[in-house]
């Protein structure tokens, strides 16, 4: 668990103790060359940042379009993006695509990394040359492994149809219909997720004293009592940070669906990223695209405050 | 679990232009993929790796100093700080974009190297801080105190003793902002037009906006743009793992 919360604020980190002799003209010098330090992260931090989610904000609540880089205008209309959005025929169905897809993805993720955590804290032989081959899909560009899936999904020629087929069963056709498309790209976005699941909760398990379990064996705790009332309510902490920080990973996924379906077919795998992303960059509607991903900031911010205040439990316990 | 990682070696290396008569096994390995994805992918690579190598100097030299100046300085606002960073990993990446291509389009910067780079640290930069700050705050006051009273200058003790004790934590920081930028794909969709600067992530897009006619090639290139990851999962396992659970992303 260490490392993970080695990342919260915590509120009692205070630098070391200096004994030096103050004297004004050493103070000022020393602030400024202190200042020297922080000062190119905050102007990165205030231009890569801040600047964009204000000026995000702003945009969603211009008439923001390829016009604009003509003529430099950008009318403000108030709300009227906003309700673009949310009148669109494509929010509805975006905003549930965005939740299907978020909530199978962290519970595939989730139940198969856990699963695999499990698995490997028992040590066995070439259990952690495993594990890191595991890490593969996980440092694998994004675009890498849509390209990889799209050939393997493949209608006619993929390899996953050619096994259905030769066990008897029918082809599936995965990314081209309306059907199956989300289903798909859940999938790939599982397998993608599962490395980092079973990493975080591997360590989350190791960090559990194996005296806890030497003490639940003598009451008969073993097997999957052991796991209920000794690993999970240990584990708790480890899995709300998981949890949360896949979601704030997952609503924002882009790479995966444009590389796979671009969105489609007809809309079947659109979501409030996606809508996002061509509203701006393929209608250059930024005001309206602005609208969008201002949802997925509301969204992020959201889940950053569980995040956060899942962590402080966790270094409270 | 591997097997896709196989499939895509695998298919990359069969002699047909599509996979309809691929075999489990490239028994007559053909490397005509390959040559087709070197000469028409060669220089996108390239691009990936000037942006990639980079986007670990820029990041680091931002981040560096700064997660020093947060473990080991006295501020009020270390707190407040730290929470900005924090929260600033989970800003969508298409946020960032949206507002980046109309500063871009108003600099000059667009199909720029410069630009993708500043755009890429965005991932990097927040972890690099986290992650080096997380271990520098392990190094007792003591040893700088030291090198203070010898006369050495804030940024001199910075840079010859935190920075070699952190060691492992500036090469976990450099090797996660490596992949990262490695694997942007959205920026470099996004804020470059032309194919002047061209990263290879969207050399493969642009393969699959098409009818994918020749997998074989798409595949030689996929395996080609994963050298990087599949090199430092063997060279630098440690540091990967590390920063996988240190720093909690993607």
């Amino acid at each position: 668990m260490t490392a993970v919360i080695a990342e919260v604020p915590g509120p009692t980190h205070v630098g070391p103790g200096t004994g030096r002799p103050r004297r004004r003209t050493r103070i000022t010098r020393e602030s400024l060359m202190k200042a020297s330090f922080i000062v190119p992260a905050a102007l990165y931090v205030v231009l890569f940042f801040g600047y964009p989610v204000v000026k995000n904000v702003m945009m969603s609540l211009q008439a923001y379009t390829s016009k604009t880089f003509f003529t430099g205008q950008a009318p403000w209309v108030g709300l009227e993006n906003y309700v673009t959005v949310f009148t669109s025929q494509l929010f509805g169905p975006a905003m549930l695509n965005t939740m299907l897809f978020t909530v199978g993805s962290i519970a595939g993720q989730f139940v198969i990394g856990l699963a695999l955590a499990l698995f490997f804290a028992r040590r066995f032989a070439l259990s952690g040359l495993l594990r890191s081959l595991l890490l593969l899909p996980w440092l694998l560009p994004l675009i890498v492994s849509s390209a990889t899936w799209r050939s393997i999904l493949d209608n006619d020629s993929g390899v996953l149809n050619g096994l259905l087929v030769s066990l008897g069963l029918g082809a599936v056709p995965w990314l081209t219909s309306t059907q199956f498309a989300l289903i798909a790209v859940i999938m790939v976005n599982v397998w993608i997720g599962i490395p980092f699941n079973v990493t975080i909760l591997y360590g989350g398990i190791k960090e559990i004293p194996a005296e806890l379990y030497e003490a639940g064996a003598l009451d008969g705790a073993v097997g999957w009592k052991a796991f209920r009332h000794i690993t999970w309510p240990n584990l708790r902490p480890v899995v709300s940070v998981v949890l949360v920080l896949g979601v704030v990973y997952t609503v924002k996924v882009l790479d995966i669906i444009l590389g796979l379906t671009n969105g489609g077919p007809a809309n079947a795998t659109q979501t409030i990223a996606v809508r996002s992303y061509q509203e701006s960059f393929v209608n250059f509607d930024f005001g309206v695209g602005a609208a969008f991903s201002n949802i997925l900031i509301v969204i992020s911010l959201l889940f950053a405050i569980i995040y956060l205040r899942a962590n402080r439990r966790a270094v409270d316990e | 679990m591997l097997f896709p990682v196989y499939w895509m070696v695998n298919s990359s290396l069969q002699p047909s232009g599509n996979t309809l008569t691929a075999d489990f096994f490239p028994w007559n390995p053909s490397f005509a993929g390959y040559e087709k994805a070197l000469s028409e992918q060669g220089a996108n690579l390239v691009t990936s790796l000037i942006v990639s190598l980079s986007t670990v100097v820029t990041s680091l030299a931002i981040a560096a100093p700064a997660a020093y100046a947060l473990a080991q300085f006295r501020y009020r606002w270390i707190t407040v700080a730290l929470l900005i960073v924090l929260v600033s990993q989970m800003i969508p990446n298409i946020v960032i974009a949206n507002a980046l291509y109309s500063a871009y389009n108003d600099l000059g910067m667009l199909n720029t190297i410069p630009g993708l780079v500043l755009a890429d640290s965005t991932a990097a930069i927040p972890f690099a801080i986290l992650i080096l700050r997380a271990f520098m705050i392990s190094i007792p006051p003591s040893i700088i105190e030291a090198a203070r009273v010898d006369g050495a200058g804030q940024w001199r003790a910075f840079w010859s003793i935190a920075l070699p004790v952190a060691r492992n934590s500036l090469i976990t920081a450099a090797v996660f902002a490596f992949l990262f930028s490695w694997s942007d794909f959205l920026f470099a969709l996004t804020l470059t037009t032309t194919d002047a600067v061209r990263p290879v992530t969207l050399g493969i897009y642009t393969y699959l906006g098409t009818q994918v006619a020749n997998w074989s090639a798409v595949m030689a290139t996929a395996v080609l743009s994963s050298i990087p990851a599949i090199l430092l999962l063997v060279l630098a396992q440690k540091y990967i793992a590390a920063g996988a659970t240190g720093g909690a992303v993607k």
